[in-house]
């Protein structure tokens, strides 16, 4: 990964009115965002800008909104009933809330907590997404699956039985199955909530690395209880507590040095 | 052994003997009825049962070819107007459904699944048979697929339930809109328990009689077309078992038979096919 020197400005610090173009180096960005389920309210005029090509990881105790807010991103929350925002979220400068959510989806991905292959062949899990959207050309379809499944590291491991049951696959293998499936669709975003939670932890290095060489194709939000994780493979780490976005910073400055005392307890372990 | 151990024992003991009897008495009663069916069915059982139509009494060598051939119009007919209303209200109710609007749907279906069949044969006597001003193909078909719609309703319904709901959000991640997700992802998954479900229903239709009797009625000949009244298995078994001649009861067993096994060649073929997909239990 080349650092540019461009990227030592803080997209915290950046002030980016509606007015100026939107800035290369933004993908998304949440502002005075409140959120419900029903009367109760999960989130607090949360305010972030997820950065381009990086991966941003999202971490705080369980309860504390963090999947509440990834889950908004691709506004996944609209299949819970009465779960509403209030707020605005920006992609690219679009209002996301004013995109058809279809769009949305295909362009923000997700993967799951636990591996969700559909119950199909490996080859089909992949071309689902293409299929769907109208993205497969007559040839390029197994191309494209091909190369997803390089991306996501499991093309030598599954080249010679892509008509298989997805299920047959270790559980790593489908998280990583899950997250071809993902990018094949070429999202701009993709969020992961909580993806190694059900692994062990060479599943889970595998992931990581992957995660890492995927920086070049698409940004990422990372939902992790892990704190290591969040340490090792993310370029920023936003705190949640509670509802509220407490810090939002380098990762390496969220670890080292955090401004606030609560995030200081909870990554040095004092609770959560 | 204290008293509270040897009391917890016998209880036990009992329990486990009595569940035990109930598991072996419904396994006894359908080998029982099979056992019967084959040895009294089988026994009558010909070339010419499947092919010659009803001989007159006293002549030996007929057969019940259009029965079965009546009963499978029914069948296809009852199909037509159940499998696809069924399955699409199931779908309503599982996937789209508000609160109300499902609640009453629900409801009602329920209460429709209790309503007797002769009843329904009086419905379709009273709605088709009447203006008509006679006994039809149609009007059976049309009996038989009402009785089918509420199991076929909730079945599909339940099935459709059970598909795990991370499954539908893997889809809907992908950017698919909730119709294509439903019948891209959540109905493949959930097709052996839908199928399972209409093979109940047409099993429980098939021997279905007190409905056809207003509808489909009798005829000793070949129907042609949907117009005309026909005779069936289940209705033949009716009238063959209760006549005085032991030739025809003889064909009534025989009719049993081949009814028992048509519903059961029909199942196992439809688990078949979809169990060669793939399913997401055995993940």
């Amino acid at each position: 990964m080349a650092m540019k020197t461009s990227e030592e400005s803080r997209p915290t610090e950046r002030a980016a009115g509606a007015a100026t173009p939107w800035p290369a180096d933004i993908k998304m960005r949440a502002a005075d965002l409140d959120f419900y389920y029903g009367g109760k309210q999960a989130l607090h005029s949360i305010a972030l800008q997820v950065p381009t090509g990086r991966i941003t990881a999202l971490i705080g105790p369980s309860g504390c909104g963090k999947t509440t807010f990834l889950r908004i991103l691709n506004r996944m929350y609209e299949t819970v009933p009465q779960a509403h925002p209030d707020g605005e979220v920006l992609l690219d400068g679009e209002d996301i809330f004013a995109l058809d959510v279809v769009n949305l989806r295909r362009r923000v991905g997700m993967v799951f907590q636990k591996p969700n292959p559909f119950p199909k062949s490996i080859f089909d899990n992949i071309a689902y997404g293409l299929r769907i959207n109208g993205m497969a050309g007559k040839g390029s379809l197994s191309e494209a699956v091909e190369k997803s499944l390089k991306r996501a590291a499991l093309w030598d491991e599954v080249k010679d039985q892509l008509h298989k049951s997805a299920y047959a696959l270790s559980g790593g293998q489908q998280q990583r199955l899950c997250i071809a499936r993902a990018l094949a669709v070429e999202p701009e975003v993709l969020l992961l909530d909580e993806p190694c939670s059900a692994l062990d932890p060479i599943a889970t290095a595998k992931i990581e690395e992957l995660l890492f060489n995927l920086k070049d194709i698409c940004t990422m939000v990372i939902v992790t209880h892990n704190m290591q994780q969040a340490a090792r493979t993310a370029d920023y780490t936003g705190f949640f507590l509670m509802g509220r976005l407490i810090e939002f910073n380098k990762t390496a400055i969220i670890f080292k040095t955090p401004a606030r005392k609560e995030t200081e307890d909870y990554i040095t372990g004092r609770f959560g | 052994m204290s008293l509270r151990s040897v009391r917890r024992k016998t209880v036990n003991v009992v329990m486990l003997s009595l569940t035990g009897l109930c598991a072996l008495f419904t396994v006894s009663a359908l080998f029982f009825i099979l056992g019967y069916l084959v040895y009294y069915g089988g026994k009558s059982l010909n070339w010419a049962f499947f092919v010659n139509l009803p001989a007159p009494v006293g002549e030996s060598g007929g057969g019940m070819a259009n029965a079965i051939v009546g009963s499978g119009k029914l069948l296809l007919l009852a199909s037509l107007l159940g499998v696809p209303i069924g399955l699409l209200g199931g779908v309503y109710l599982a996937e789209f459904g508000g609160r109300t609007f499902s609640f009453v749907v629900r409801y009602t279906t329920d209460l429709l699944n209790g309503v007797p069949s002769i009843v329904m044969g009086i419905f379709a006597y009273t709605i088709i048979v009447i203006p008509m001003k006679h006994f039809s193909t149609f009007a059976g078909g049309m009996a038989l697929g009402v009785i089918m719609i509420p199991i076929a309703v909730r079945t599909t319904e339940e099935s459709l339930r059970s598909v795990p709901r991370m499954l539908r959000e893997g889809a809907l991640a992908l950017g698919t809109s909730k119709w294509k997700t439903v019948a891209t992802v959540v109905m493949p998954a959930a097709m052996r328990g839908i199928v399972t479900g209409i093979m109940l229903t047409l099993a429980r239709v098939a021997g279905e009689t007190a409905p056809l009797l207003f509808t489909a009625f009798s005829n000793h000949f070949w129907s042609s077309g949907w117009n005309r009244p026909t005779d069936t298995l289940p209705v033949m078994i009716y009238t063959y078992a209760l006549g005085p001649y032991e030739d025809w009861h003889r064909q009534a067993w025989a009719a049993g038979l081949v009814l028992l096994a048509l519903v059961l060649v029909a199942n196992i073929g439809a688990r078949l096919v979809v169990s060669r997909g793939i399913s997401f239990r055995r993940a």
